[in-house]
């Protein structure tokens, strides 16, 4: 509750040291900011809620937990900010003010108790997310990926809308508590409004996290974007998204499985394998991840489809480890396009030489993204399949594993590029932030790898 | 307390090593730091007691959530192979003495981390650990093969590693899904043995470990990784697939296939005895039209290890226990055949037989440790291999006479390829590059006098190892018998 109410207040704040051109404060007071929100939010953890707000809300640990990962991961993406919004805008306030409107959202979108409060939430952080797609003002991509975004995400917006009315048609209310005994009080005879309801939702949020077939915005969005607001969309948005659409699931339609599970079954297929293929074409670090972040949208989905009460520490885990390798790989990205003004796979080629540090956090990135043991990235994936076989999907896990082996393809060139191709080139410099965030991420990421009890039985 | 140590030693090491850096001082500290490894493991064999079961267990909760538990422990059939990599490691780095690899931290660190994978593999009891150690042995060899490998080093190792991780992808499923089955959802050993499924499922979770495993070896057809990246591998990394690697996939199919999924093995047992064998009718045909010494050998080492796994799928006390002291054989003997290719290359600068001849004029003593070497891989009475063969072959005897008289045929072929190989090299006439051969010296001298001492001492005395392996092989055998007789199905 406090680490929504302070980081409303963080942004506005923000927004007025702007305007006083108190330019130097702006990165100090926003990461200030953030970690007393992480404390604040972190202090309330296991203090066992009750719905607040006349029920709008609910501060569980779900929330606490998930309020965590995203505030972190903002709080890594604002240190590799340093001196990066300054080079593509002048109103830098603006930037972070909104990054942090944005964060207010999604603290509301994953500790929502009423399905108002889940569309206010997702368009707090919609809303700031078209804004800062498109914050290049000069620049084409940007322009064209706010466009785009503005699109898609309104229309995913009316089925999010159409869904939630849907299902206060049928049950009477906005209240996840209504509406789970609803649900549970009968099963078998619920109104067929829920199921068309039911099924909009899903339309819905599949289009925030990105899940294929509801994609197509999301390649040009994130290569439109600029890198570090694409860091942002793809890690911190979607935690977000699966986080809410994990919640709303859980609570109010397990009952339901059989009519949604093939529907999820479905996309999680699709996406894992428009994911994987599409990204294998790609000869761009930028839009690699753009389409591989698609398939692992499927990965996740295996967490919703086999709905259990080890649900949220799977898809905890699984974002956590997702996003940390993320935001490495970002960083690297913001190197190179600063550096050497592109980012082919081409221009990674022989980076190990003279940057051995970057290579090894990158390498250890791919390798966690790929799903190898000893990173994170693999017991992210170890805990999805062991879900989804303990709910005997088994043929969707081996869809899934044939999908994994295609990743490794195109995980594997960029430490193809970076170490095995001899290119004679500069060193290229890493400021310290980087240095620290890269660093930080690769030792999170290996030491989840190897002992995930950390974070792997939370909630 | 002793595996803690064992295991995690070398990637202590490893990490130290790394240190190093450009400095050439790498190669002495890994090589040091192997050696501790090697007393480590002399002080575990004279603690050993070959009759006691598992030992040095240790049991740590690790991921309780998950039921995965940081179990590991020794008996007799991972006491040779600890043996074996522990033994090898520090051979395999003191054959790179004359090396200068670029990096040698890194090259050296990757060589101690896999020796620790490697070593996970050989003892863990937990299949979630087996396979954590399983994919850690994997990682640091494509990254050997492919930084320090030849020319085509990068298509042929990434073809090598999404082969080998998509079997053991398929064998993950496999894991979980047998750790799905039992009653407290745990990944222990003993409780996958203990399951009885029915024999259909036990088919599919039979595959799914046998295909990790037939690309590990390899076993035909699973084998068309092999030949190329043990080509482009440099020295040390084939020395390391070939010698050490390739037993984690014997080793699996001993613990983690056979008496997991019995019904499953009785189901696919004639077709697996034929694929095994049709390889080494195969490699040992191709390996014959070999120019490429390196591929000779690699051919070479597919038809060996055709035989060892046919010798286990025949599933007798003899056959497991030839199929255990062929490991540690075939590890000695491609290491030497190997190291003898590396100093034949290192002078000539070819792979190619055609270029070589009449060595044995200029380098006595260095035809002479090959000759040994060569007639320990034909398995020659009185040299290591003749033990091991002669035991297979009785193994794959007792299942089927006619199995065993094909495969025998092959032990004539491998004696054609190798002593024409040998003759090739060595004897006819010497041309302007061969007459000057240098003689071995230094290190070279050393590691051969220690391959060929040990080929001649496990040839004529063979017992001691034999016996480590003897009442692990035996409960394991009648585990597996007891439970295909259980289930009352009749093949």
């Amino acid at each position: 509750m406090s680490a929504l109410i302070i980081i409303s207040l963080l942004a506005i704040l923000v927004l007025y040291l702007g305007v006083f051109k108190l330019k130097n404060t702006l990165l100090p007071v926003s990461l200030l900011g953030l970690v007393a929100a992480l404390v604040f939010a972190a202090y309330e953890w296991r203090t066992g809620p009750i719905p607040i707000y006349n029920g709008m809300m609910l501060f569980d640990d779900y929330a606490i937990a998930f309020s965590c990962i995203t505030i972190f991961s903002t709080i890594l993406i604002f240190l590799l900010s340093k001196d990066y919004f300054e080079r593509i805008s002048e109103n830098v306030a603006e930037y972070y003010a909104v990054i942090l409107f944005s964060l207010a959202g999604i603290v509301v979108m994953v500790s929502f108790h009423n399905l108002t409060m889940l569309f206010v939430g997702i368009e707090i952080m919609s809303v700031s997310l078209y804004i800062l797609a498109g914050i290049k003002k000069k620049d084409f991509a940007s322009n064209e990926a706010a466009l785009k975004y503005f699109l898609m995400g309104a229309f995913s917006t009316g089925f999010l809308l159409f869904g939630i009315a849907l299902l206060y048609g049928a049950t009477g209310s906005f209240d996840l508590s209504s509406i789970r005994t609803y649900v549970v009080s009968a099963p078998l005879e619920v109104s067929p409004l829920l199921y068309a309801g039911v099924l909009l939702m899903i339309i819905g949020l599949c289009f925030k996290v990105g899940a294929a077939p509801f994609h197509f915005w999301a390649p040009d969005v994130y290569e439109g974007s600029p890198a570090l607001i694409t860091a942002y969309m793809s890690t911190v948005v979607k935690t977000a998204g699966f986080a809410a659409f994990l919640r709303l699931f859980m609570y109010c339609f397990a009952p339901l499985q059989d009519f949604w599970v093939p529907v999820l079954v479905t996309l999680a297929s699709i996406s894992l394998l428009i994911g994987n293929v599409t990204a294998v074409y790609q000869q761009h670090f930028k839009r690699m991840l753009a389409y591989s972040s698609i398939s692992h949208v499927g990965y996740m989905l295996f967490a919703i489809i086999a709905l259990g009460g080890g649900s949220p520490n799977s898809v905890f885990v699984y974002a956590a480890a997702y996003s940390v390798a993320s935001i490495i790989a970002f960083a690297a990205l913001i190197v190179l396009q600063r550096q050497v003004g592109n980012d082919s796979f081409d221009s990674l080629n022989g980076i190990a030489k003279k940057n051995p540090f970057l290579a090894f956090t990158v390498t250890v990135a791919m390798l966690s993204l790929a799903g190898i043991p000893l990173t994170a990235g693999f017991i992210g994936k170890f805990m999805m399949f062991k879900r989804a076989l303990g709910s005997y999907h088994t043929y969707l896990v081996i869809f899934a594993v044939a999908n994994a082996i295609i990743g490794i393809y195109y995980y594997f060139r960029p430490i193809i590029a970076m170490y095995f191709k001899e290119v004679d080139r500069n060193e290229l410099a890493v400021s310290p932030y980087f240095k620290f965030v890269l660093g930080f991420s690769a030792v999170a990421t290996l030491v989840l790898g190897m002992y995930p009890e950390l974070i792997a039985s939370l909630i | 307390m002793e595996i803690l140590l064992l295991i995690f030693l070398p990637l202590a090491s490893a990490l130290i090593v790394s240190l190093f850096g450009k400095h050439q001082q790498a190669k002495t500290a890994a090589f040091i730091f192997s050696l501790l490894s090697l007393g480590l493991t002399a002080y575990l064999y004279t603690m050993f007691n070959p009759d006691a079961g598992t030992q040095f267990t240790v049991d740590y909760p690790w991921l309780s959530t998950l039921g995965v538990r940081f179990n590991a422990g020794i008996d007799g059939i991972s006491m040779l192979l600890v043996m074996l990599t522990n033994g090898l490691v520090p051979l395999i780095i003191l054959s790179t003495f004359n090396h200068n690899y670029k990096n040698p931290g890194a090259f050296y660190g990757l060589v101690l981390f896999m020796q620790s994978g490697l070593l996970v593999v050989f003892t863990a009891l937990d299949a979630f650990l087996f396979y954590v150690g399983w994919e850690a042995a994997l990682i640091p060899i494509y990254f050997i093969c492919a930084i320090w490998g030849g020319e085509n080093r990068i298509k042929v190792n990434l073809k090598f590693f999404i082969y080998t991780i998509a079997g053991s992808l398929v064998m993950l499923i496999g894991i979980i899904y047998m750790a799905q089955q039992t009653p407290d959802k745990s990944f222990d050993l003993q409780g996958f043995y203990q399951l009885s499924l029915d024999a259909a499922t036990q088919r599919w979770v039979f595959a799914a470990f046998f295909i990790a495993f037939a690309i590990k070896m390899p076993i035909f057809p699973f084998h068309t990784w092999q030949p190329d990246t043990y080509t482009e591998a440099p020295m040390a990394g084939t020395m390391l697939l070939s010698g050490i690697m390739l037993k984690m996939g014997i080793y699996g199919v001993i613990r983690w296939l056979i008496p997991v999924a019995p019904l499953g093995f009785a189901g696919h047992k004639t077709l697996i005895i034929v694929l095994s064998i049709i390889g080494v009718v195969y490699a040992s045909l191709i390996a014959f039209t070999q120019k490429d010494i390196k591929r000779l050998v690699a051919y070479s080492s597919i038809g060996h290890v055709g035989l060892i796994a046919a010798g286990i799928f025949a599933w007798n006390v003899h056959g497991l226990q030839g199929a255990m002291i062929q490991m540690i054989n075939h590890g000695i003997n491609v290491f030497g055949l190997f190291f003898i290719l590396d100093i034949i290359i290192r002078r000539l600068n070819t792979r190619d037989a055609d270029r070589m001849g009449g060595i044995a004029k200029a380098a006595p003593l260095f035809a002479i440790t090959f000759l040994i070497i060569v007639l320990g891989t034909v398995a020659l009475p009185l040299t290591n291999g003749f033990i091991g063969e002669f035991l297979l072959l009785l193994g794959i005897y007792n299942y089927s006479i006619w199995a065993a008289v094909v495969a025998g045929l092959t032990i004539i072929f491998g004696a054609v390829y190798m002593l024409r190989a040998y003759q090739r090299l060595m004897l006819g006439s010497t041309n302007e590059e061969t007459l000057v051969f240098a003689d071995i010296a230094g290190t070279e001298k050393a590691v051969l006098f220690i391959v060929c001492a040990l080929i001649i001492f496990i040839g004529v005395y063979p017992k001691p190892l034999l016996a480590i392996s003897e009442t692990s092989t035996k409960a394991l055998f009648e585990l597996v018998q007891s439970k295909i007789s259980a289930a009352n199905v009749t093949y």
